[in-house]
């Protein structure tokens, strides 16, 4: 029973707010590569517009989160 | 022979002591070797902090107003956030950004294919290969304003050689396209020039990757009679992955800023089809003056590649743990 509690993988949630530089890594990640997009497509002038708060929220996200433990 | 040398070396020490000015040795003779460290690196310190560091802060603040560098003693206010506004509702940025995605998209694609593919030829040894070597990485080694410059001169729909190639094989006449003239060429002519001239770069890159690969593990592959097909995809390509995701970091950083090579070729004509954001960049602050609003334009540039690199330094640690 307690090996199983042990094995079990932890949800998404969890896995955040553990606060660990893996996930929220890879969540920056998401962010920044949306927010380029949105930079250079040619579909909607709205999503170039916010496409700017996008990349730094990001980026900053990122630089914020690859100090939190492995 | 050592004894003379150690006594060579006091000699040129005392020497050097009693050439020491002693008001100096007195005022360091008191310094621990940190503060002697600090007092080294101090003035490169202030060098690269008022070269690198001090420009990009006026520039951030510099978007927060409505300054004007030709008329500079106009004064300026603050206008807060406007600036940014503005950039990111003016379509002809739009504009230029696609343009900097198409260029960026293709110039990436086809300079991985191809210099994968020349690195991989390359590393074959054949007779002659450093020859070749050589020859391949000559077009990265000229000036992009020699490069622009030439192609120029290749692209001229009466005499040049790159009109005259296509219509030998296409079998059209060479005065019935332009290059550079033509709103659908044009953006395609600075990529071939831009991959003709930095394809050299990722193969050098690749080729270091390729020759960075044991052959044991070639020769433990075939033992277990993987196919060719089999080891490269389980063999060369995740072992040069790390270089050439590093020469592609490199690249799309230097090739989102492209100026000078595009600027020399078509100045981003005809109209604005080639006109990158770099170039566009540049006509706001010293054509049409508008220091702020490109400061602002400059920041949005800066934090994207700068966004860009982190993906990118992230990935390439993904794959040196692998």
């Amino acid at each position: 029973m307690s090996l199983d509690r042990e094995t079990e993988t932890p949800s998404l949630l969890s896995r955040f707010l553990r606060l660990r530089r893996g996930p929220w890594e890879n969540l920056a990640t998401v962010i920044i590569a949306v927010g380029v997009f949105m930079l250079m497509q040619p579909f909607a002038l709205s999503l170039f517009t916010y496409s700017f708060v996008t990349i730094l929220t990001g980026t900053v996200m990122f630089i914020i989160v690859s100090h939190f433990p492995e | 022979m050592a004894e003379s040398t150690t006594r060579g070396i006091e000699k040129v020490a005392e020497r050097a002591a009693r050439a020491t000015p002693p008001g100096m040795a007195r005022r360091f003779s008191g310094l621990s070797d940190k503060a002697v460290a600090w007092l080294f690196i101090g003035p490169t310190l202030v060098l690269l902090l008022a070269i690198n560091i001090f420009p990009l802060i006026w520039t951030v603040y510099l978007s927060f107003t409505n300054y004007k560098a030709n008329r500079a003693a106009r004064g300026y206010e603050f206008i807060g956030l406007r600036n940014y506004e503005r950039v990111l509702t003016d379509s002809d940025i739009w504009q230029t950004l696609q343009v900097t995605a198409h260029f960026l998209i293709w110039t990436m694609t086809l300079q991985v294919i191809l210099g994968f593919a020349l690195a991989w030829l390359i590393n074959k040894q054949f007779k002659g290969h450093g020859f070749w070597t050589t020859i391949i990485l000559l077009p990265m080694m000229l000036s992009p304003a020699v490069v622009g410059n030439f192609w120029t001169f290749l692209y001229q729909p009466q005499i040049g050689l790159f009109n005259y190639v296509i219509a030998f094989f296409g079998g059209i006449e060479p005065s019935s396209f332009q290059m550079l003239g033509d709103v659908n060429l044009a953006p395609w002519a600075i990529v071939i020039v831009d991959t003709w001239m930095w394809t050299p770069y990722i193969m050098l890159i690749c080729l270091a990757g390729l020759r960075s690969i044991p052959d044991y593990i070639y020769e433990a592959a075939e033992v277990d009679r993987a196919s060719k097909w089999r080891q490269f995809w389980s063999i060369t390509l995740p072992m040069v992955l790390p270089f050439l995701m590093l020469a592609v970091l490199f690249r799309v950083i230097e090739n989102f800023k492209m100026f000078d090579l595009v600027v020399e070729l078509t100045s981003g004509g005809p109209g604005s089809i080639t006109e990158l954001a770099s170039i566009n960049l540049k006509r706001e602050a010293f054509e049409k003056w508008r220091t702020g609003y490109s400061s602002a334009f400059a920041i949005i540039l800066f934090v994207t590649v700068f966004g860009v690199a982190n993906i990118y330094v992230k990935a390439l640690n993904k794959v040196k743990q692998r």
